[in-house]
């Protein structure tokens, strides 16, 4: 089959080197000669998967898809295709967003429905496609659900429990259409949104849309992207640089590598539109050096795009030039902040600078620098598409659009949920979310990744919006939606996020360098036992560092550097604040309720549960347990070091943990 | 002009103006330790914070610009408690040995320890470990006392473009070190010691010769002399409070005769017999086709930075010793002869306002039969310990001449503690020498100033000479560089490693007006233009030491005494692929 | 000097040091010190400089990896599900810290912010496999495989080099 570039206009052959205005409305609402249009139209069939000959079958391939083992099952399903000697074609695409039903397969036969098929192993695939291909009926035991219509128990995917409260606008594409094909995005509406603005609009007409449009970053601090545009566009300049940052470092957040590995040419095009309205002519994809996938798509994009000359020069031959390069970050989650940013792209140390200037004004090698995250850019080539009107529409007063989020931890539905602005948090962690599995007891949500706030129950109605989140000490961040149940604790949560942002601050400041260093420290202390130590001044900083955390937190966040440290003491504050009860629990009962604090526990072996199998002697480092072979065993409590490796791998439940 | 209110006093600033300095120009002072003045703002030490009304958090007043209408407040309670918890973290991660520290009273944590009134350890806890690095001749580097303000880095980096530290690893396991932690000794570090005057703690500090010139002292068989350079004059009497500038020669022979030195020389007698013995070579490179142009080598810092980063280039370099270096050279030849002194015996001691000469006397190439020209090195601030140590006092303390026939010296001489001063101090005996005319202006303020790169063209009879000046070794690539492609112009060019010279060396005071030692400049012109002789070749000991014991100028004894050679630095550092 | 990483970059463009050290690694899994040597003279950045990017980024490591490098995810949502417990499990089986080699050079143990995989937590990864959903018990089973993968190749090795 001929690619759109390779089927012929009446205006001529498009190209980079003659590029054609009219190239994208063309390809998808063509005004040509009867036998253009129908190859055309038949082209534009195949690429939706509407008009097909033999099967399709889709995998999810992103690489949470291919952590559960996607890759795998892409191998045996085509292995039984051919000792089943039966043609398919066998299409990857990014990944759903379901990461509980992962890996996902869908299978279309010509003129039926696409049917998804969950949770799907190696072992199910004979039976899968025997079922499917050849009894043509639906595989019932790992069907989740149709693209078709509903069909008494089998939902139309938009109505599944999961999705049926989403409001997919960045995550539309993701895992229906393959991410390697620029046609297959075109077909399904991709490039109108730059062929509107390039083709129809002037710079500041598209800076105003995009501000009428109420779009905020959706990287963190919610900046109104309209007026970093603004502010870039009326700057005078020979050079002006655009900046993906696609280095999505809070430990929790996946939805950029989604988009990335799912829908790279979104993202792409979103930063054309971008260029065009700020008038870059160079722009910079930073994507961790991590997410290896992520920037094979991309780079596959960017080359489809100067193919199709919507790179380059000349795009759309409306004499607007841009070009893109990616730029692996090589790990630094401060690289995330701005100017750290732009320091690593000039070959430095990530280490942020102090604004005023802003990157707007000077930026990248001191030019005019407008940075916006993935899934802002994202929303742009729909914000073109569907006009401000249409987006402002959707979400609340001060936060308009929708927002993505990362559901994990203690929750029964994970993956990406795109949800309007203004939902409450409890319909995300209950209604989308599933709530709690194993009958556990909800106990916070951490939203906003390590410089967010853990949210109790009583806030669960807050509603998901840049100023509420703030209020109830939380933020919107890039999207980490970590639910935790009654097993976690709190202290070891504030211990654990303060832990990573030791780990990555720079090092610059002093407040964030040595504060955050101390306020650790303090934490640390809590959940410390010092009756074996024999520690007394340790103890005693124990109860001081306690007296004067509140303090030091509010110094580093009134005074450090960049946006890590005056969030970091979040989780800190939040923490005291909700869950003042279990940090009084740990200081002065020297108790840890939810059992993770180990030096607060005991360990005893429950004689009447022991087989005497051993396997718990043997795994303890510290050779704490001893006991005859078949008879039941002992743990020596001096010996013992807490950490609870016996638990973990005893086989009858013989060990209890006070 | 924008207006804004400052502490409730209304202020008007140039736009651009950062808080800081608009707040300094009505008398509001903000304590810094990161900001570095002509510099980029880094912000990274946050003392400097200050309270705008509208701003979310404080604000850095060093990288914050003034905006109309703005009401800043520098002494607010939020602003005081910030600036000393954050000193509080810096003195929790430092090792508080400021009673056996040798910037014990001269140090900025420690004055801003006590501005803020710390009196408890409220946020003790782990502090960061590093070996003290004690590898090179003149410096040491203890970066467990480091406070990461910085300004090492961006001295060396930005200023003297040396690029031997650099900060490591990040948080709080930052640092400031060398390539995978090496020695200095093994790193591109010249040791020209700026680093030394900015750092606000001992976290780098020249490596002490005390002990050894005591010894020395004490030793009843050992001969001790000392020699003082031209630029120790002039910035000695600040550490005891003297004004910037002031002269303090007679006071400084007075003190090191009661120290015990048997004689006290100036090293300025050989500034002078370096002239004569540079500017003959001049004159025979320009007449013999030699090598052009032809580096000054009285500065040890640009001598280790060629050797190391441009050995190609090395013919370029005069090969006469560095004055100190010949002193010590005569001293142990012609003045032991002379007095009769085994030079075995012979203790000579120079105080130096650098430390690179610490490295420089401990050069195989300047010791003959394992006897050095020049025994020890001391800083004017290791002088200043002595002197206190033995309770010299200035306040009353007569002033003394130096002893001859080395210690008469001439206005020329005393300029080559200044940028541009042994380039004038040159072309006033080469102009002489050639012409035999004296130069018709003797000072030549082309070459003065603080400029990177100083130019001059001095019509000499029919020939018209190009010499240049480079000011900070940060300016010199430039004209390497040129060199390298052929298209250097030059036929003599000065170099010296600190900025403005000797003055600002890295063995001189350290104190908080480090941006003014500018001032110390006017005491060496001052003392040329009241000198009795202003050009070299009028020094009578000078032209007598030629009669009696070396011959002409660059004869084969000059060489053998007073001439030196270099080595290939560069592949000795580094390992390569 | 490697020509085939050079011919990519320009001499003395600055912005290019980060991805030639990530080439480098690429080649050489670790940036010897030489490498840096090199770069420093084509960018024309001190080496000091170089040494500081290199120690800046989590990604650039001086010394040489073991043949198998595990990686354990010490993101949120797998330090909720005890992730603690995982490397606890993974540093007893090989006797070494995250960030160490064994000294038979067949293991490194690191640790990652994040790989990604969340809704499989917790997670490691052994090369370019990932495990998720994972237990304690299932570690030894795991670093089993690689050891019999590790031995077979020995003894491959062995009687290649006795042929």
């Amino acid at each position: 089959m001929k690619s759109f570039l390779e089927i012929k206009f009446k205006n001529g052959f498009h190209s980079p080197e003659n590029p054609v205005e009219e190239f994208v409305a063309h390809c998808t609402n063509p005004s040509l000669s009867p036998e253009q249009h129908s190859e055309i139209e038949s082209y534009i069939s195949q690429l939706k998967y509407v008009s097909h000959d033999v099967p399709l079958i889709f995998i999810g391939m992103d690489t949470s898809g291919l952590a559960s083992g996607g890759g795998k099952v892409k191998i045996a399903i085509e292995d039984e295709l051919s000792n089943l000697n039966i043609v398919a074609k066998v299409i990857p695409t990014g990944g759903i967003g379901y990461g509980s039903i992962e890996p996902v397969v869908d299978i279309k036969l010509p003129g039926q429905d696409r049917i998804i098929y969950g949770d799907i192993s190696p072992k199910d695939v004979p039976a899968l496609l025997k079922t499917t291909l050849i009894d043509n009926k639906i595989y019932e035991k790992k069907v989740y659900a149709t693209y078709g219509k509903t069909d008494g128990k089998l939902l139309n995917l938009s109505e599944t429990p999961f999705f049926k409260h989403q409001d997919r606008v960045v995550l539309k594409n993701l895992g229906k259409i393959s991410p390697d094909s620029i046609d297959e995005y075109i077909a399904t509406g991709g490039f109108k949104g730059m062929d509107k603005a390039i083709r129809l609009m002037s710079s500041s007409e598209v800076v105003k849309e995009v501000l009428d449009s109420g779009l905020r970053g959706r990287g963190g601090g919610g900046f109104p992207t309209g007026k970093k545009w603004e502010l870039a566009l009326k700057q005078k300049s020979d050079k002006k640089y655009i900046i993906c940052n696609a280095d999505e470092g809070d430990p929790g957040a996946f939805m950029d590598r989604s988009v990335l590995e799912g829908d790279p040419f979104q993202l792409v095009e979103g930063m054309i539109i971008g260029a065009y309205a700020i008038g870059a002519s160079y722009g910079y994809i930073y994507c961790r050096a991590e997410y290896p996938l992520a920037i094979q798509k991309i780079n596959n994009a960017i080359y489809e795009c100067r193919k199709y000359g919507f790179l380059g020069n000349n795009i759309l031959n409306s004499g607007f030039n841009f070009d893109l390069k990616i730029k692996k970050g090589a790990g630094a989650f401060v690289c995330g902040e701005e100017t750290a940013l732009i320091a690593s792209i000039e070959g430095e140390r990530g280490m942020p600078r102090p604004r005023p200037p802003y990157p707007s004004v000077a930026g990248l090698w001191g030019k005019p620098t407008v940075i916006n995250n993935v899934e802002t850019f994202a929303n742009v080539a729909t914000i073109l598409n569907n006009g401000s009107k249409w987006f402002s529409s959707i979400g609340t007063e001060t936060s308009k659009g929708t927002k993505v989020f990362a559901l994990s931890g203690k929750i029964t539905n994970t993956g990406l949920v795109e949800v309007p602005m203004g939902v409450t948090l409890r319909k995300i962690v209950f209604d989308i979310g599933g709530g709690i599995p194993n009958g556990k007891k909800f106990k916070a949500l951490q939203i906003g990744g390590p410089s967010g706030g853990c949210l109790p129950e009583n806030i669960m109605d807050t509603h998901v919006d840049y100023e509420s989140l703030k209020e109830v000490g939380a933020m919107m961040g890039s999207g980490g939606f970590v639910v935790m149940d009654e097993d976690t604790c709190m202290v070891d949560v504030a211990k654990y996020f303060l832990t990573f942002i030791q780990n990555e601050s720079c090092g610059k400041c002093v407040p964030c360098r040595e504060g955050t260093k101390r306020m650790l420290e303090i934490v640390e202390r809590i959940s410390r036992n010092y009756t074996k130590t024999g520690d007394n001044i340790d103890a005693l900083h124990r109860f001081k560092g306690i007296i004067h955390l509140k303090r030091l937190a509010e110094v580093i966040k009134d005074t450090s550097l960049c946006g890590l440290g005056q969030s970091a003491p979040n989780p800190i504050l939040s923490g005291l604040h909700y869950f003042k009860d279990e940090y009084d629990e740990h200081i002065f009962d020297r108790k840890c309720d939810a059992k993770v604090c180990k030096e607060l526990l005991t360990y005893s072996i429950i004689e009447d549960k022991c087989s005497g199998c051993g396997l718990c002697a043997r795994v303890c480092s510290s050779e704490a347990i001893a006991g005859n072979k078949k008879q039941p065993h002992l743990i020596i409590e001096s010996k013992c070091i807490k950490c609870g490796m016996c638990v973990e791998t005893c086989r009858f439940d013989a060990i209890a943990v006070n | 002009m924008i207006e804004l209110t400052i502490n409730n006093i209304h202020v008007k600033a140039e736009e651009g103006m950062t808080i800081l300095d608009a707040a300094k120009s009505v008398g509001i002072s903000i304590p810094t330790l990161c900001h570095m003045k002509d510099l980029f703002p880094t912000g990274a030490c946050r003392m400097c914070i200050v309270e705008v009304d509208g701003m979310r958090g404080l604000t850095p007043s060093c990288a914050y610009p003034v905006m109309q209408g703005m009401n800043v407040n520098t002494n607010s309670s939020r602003v005081r408690r910030a600036r000393k918890t954050i000193v509080e973290l810096l003195v929790e991660n430092h090792p508080q040995d400021c009673l056996v520290c040798v910037r014990n009273k001269n140090c900025e944590l420690q004055d801003l320890s006590e501005k803020f009134g710390l009196r408890e350890h409220r946020f003790a806890g782990e502090k960061k470990d590093h070996a003290i690095d004690i590898s090179s001749a003149s410096m040491e580097r203890d970066p467990a006392k480091c406070i990461l303000c910085g300004r090492c880095v961006r001295t060396c980096n930005e200023i003297q473009k040396v690029g031997a530290i650099d900060f490591t690893n990040r948080g709080f396991k930052s640092n400031v070190t060398t390539p995978y932690n090496k020695g200095l000794n093994v790193s591109d570090c010249i040791l020209c010691g700026q680093c030394i005057l900015v750092c606000p703690t001992a976290a780098l500090r020249e490596k002490s010769s005390l002990k050894e010139v005591t010894n020395a002292l004490n030793d009843k068989k050992k001969y001790c002399v000392v020699q003082i350079a031209p630029a120790v004059r002039a910035s000695l009497g600040e550490e005891y409070n003297l004004p910037l500038g002031s002269n303090v020669t007679g006071q400084v022979v007075t003190g090191l005769r009661r120290l015990g030195f048997k004689k006290v020389f100036d090293t300025n007698f050989s500034a002078d017999l370096t002239i004569m013995e540079e500017g003959t070579e001049l004159i025979n490179r320009l007449s013999n086709g030699g090598t052009l142009p032809m580096f000054t080598s009285c500065c040890p810092g640009w001598v280790k930075y060629i050797e190391q980063n441009r050995p190609n280039l090395l013919d370029h370099v005069s090969t006469c010793k560095s004055p100190h270096e010949m002193e010590g050279a005569v001293l142990k030849t012609y003045y032991a002869k002379k007095m009769g002194i085994d030079p075995l015996d012979m203790y000579v001691v120079s105080i130096m306002p650098c430390t690179v000469k610490k490295f420089e006397s401990g050069r195989p190439e300047l010791t003959e039969d394992k006897m050095p020209d020049v025994d020890s090195v001391l800083t004017v601030r290791e002088l200043v310990r002595l002197f206190k140590m033995a309770g010299i006092d200035f306040d009353d303390l007569p002033e003394d001449n130096f002893d001859n026939p080395l210690g008469e010296s001439t206005g020329a001489a005393i300029i080559f503690g200044t940028t541009g001063g042994v380039m004038e101090a040159a072309l006033r005996t080469a102009y002489f020498k050639l012409t035999n005319e004296d130069l018709p202006n003797l000072e030549l303020h082309d070459l003065r100033g603080s400029g990177g790169i100083k130019e001059a063209k001095i019509k000499i009879k029919d020939t018209e000479l190009k010499v240049a000046v480079v000011n900070g070794i940060g300016n010199v690539d430039e004209v390497l560089d040129e060199i390298e492609k052929g298209v250097c112009e030059y036929s003599f060019v000065e170099v010296m490693a600190c900025p403005n010279g000797c003055i600002n060396g890295g063995g001189q005071p350290i104190h908080q007006k480090q941006d003014k030692v500018i001032k110390r400049v006017q005491a060496l012109y001052e003392l040329d233009s009241k000198s009795k002789h202003r050009m070299s070749h009028e020094n009578e000991s000078v032209l007598k030491l030629y009669d009696e014991f070396l011959g002409e100028p660059n004869s084969h004894k000059c060489h053998e005494i007073l001439h030196t050679e270099y080595v290939d630095r560069k592949n000795s550092l580094r390992k390569k692929g | 000097m490697n020509e085939d990483i050079y011919a990519n970059y320009s001499k003395g463009d600055k912005s290019s040091l980060i991805p030639l050290l990530q080439d480098t690694q690429d080649k050489f899994g670790y940036l010897p010190e030489t490498e840096l040597n090199d770069i420093s003279d084509f960018l024309n950045i001190p080496l000091s400089s170089i040494y500081g990017v290199a120690t800046f980024y989590n990604q650039f490591r001086l010394t040489p990896l073991g043949k198998n490098v595990i990686r354990v995810c010490r993101g949120t949502a797998c330090h909720v599900k005890n992730s603690v417990n995982i490397l606890q499990a993974l540093e007893t089986e090989l006797k070494i810290k995250a960030g160490e080699t064994t000294r038979d050079k067949f293991f490194t143990i690191e640790t990652v912010a994040c790989i990604g995989a969340c809704s499989i937590a917790p997670v490691i990864s052994v090369n370019d496999e990932y495990y998720g959903r994972l237990t304690v018990k299932e570690i030894p089973k795991i670093i089993n495989k690689y050891k019999r993968e590790m031995k077979k190749e020995l003894s491959n090795e062995i009687e290649s080099v006795g042929a």
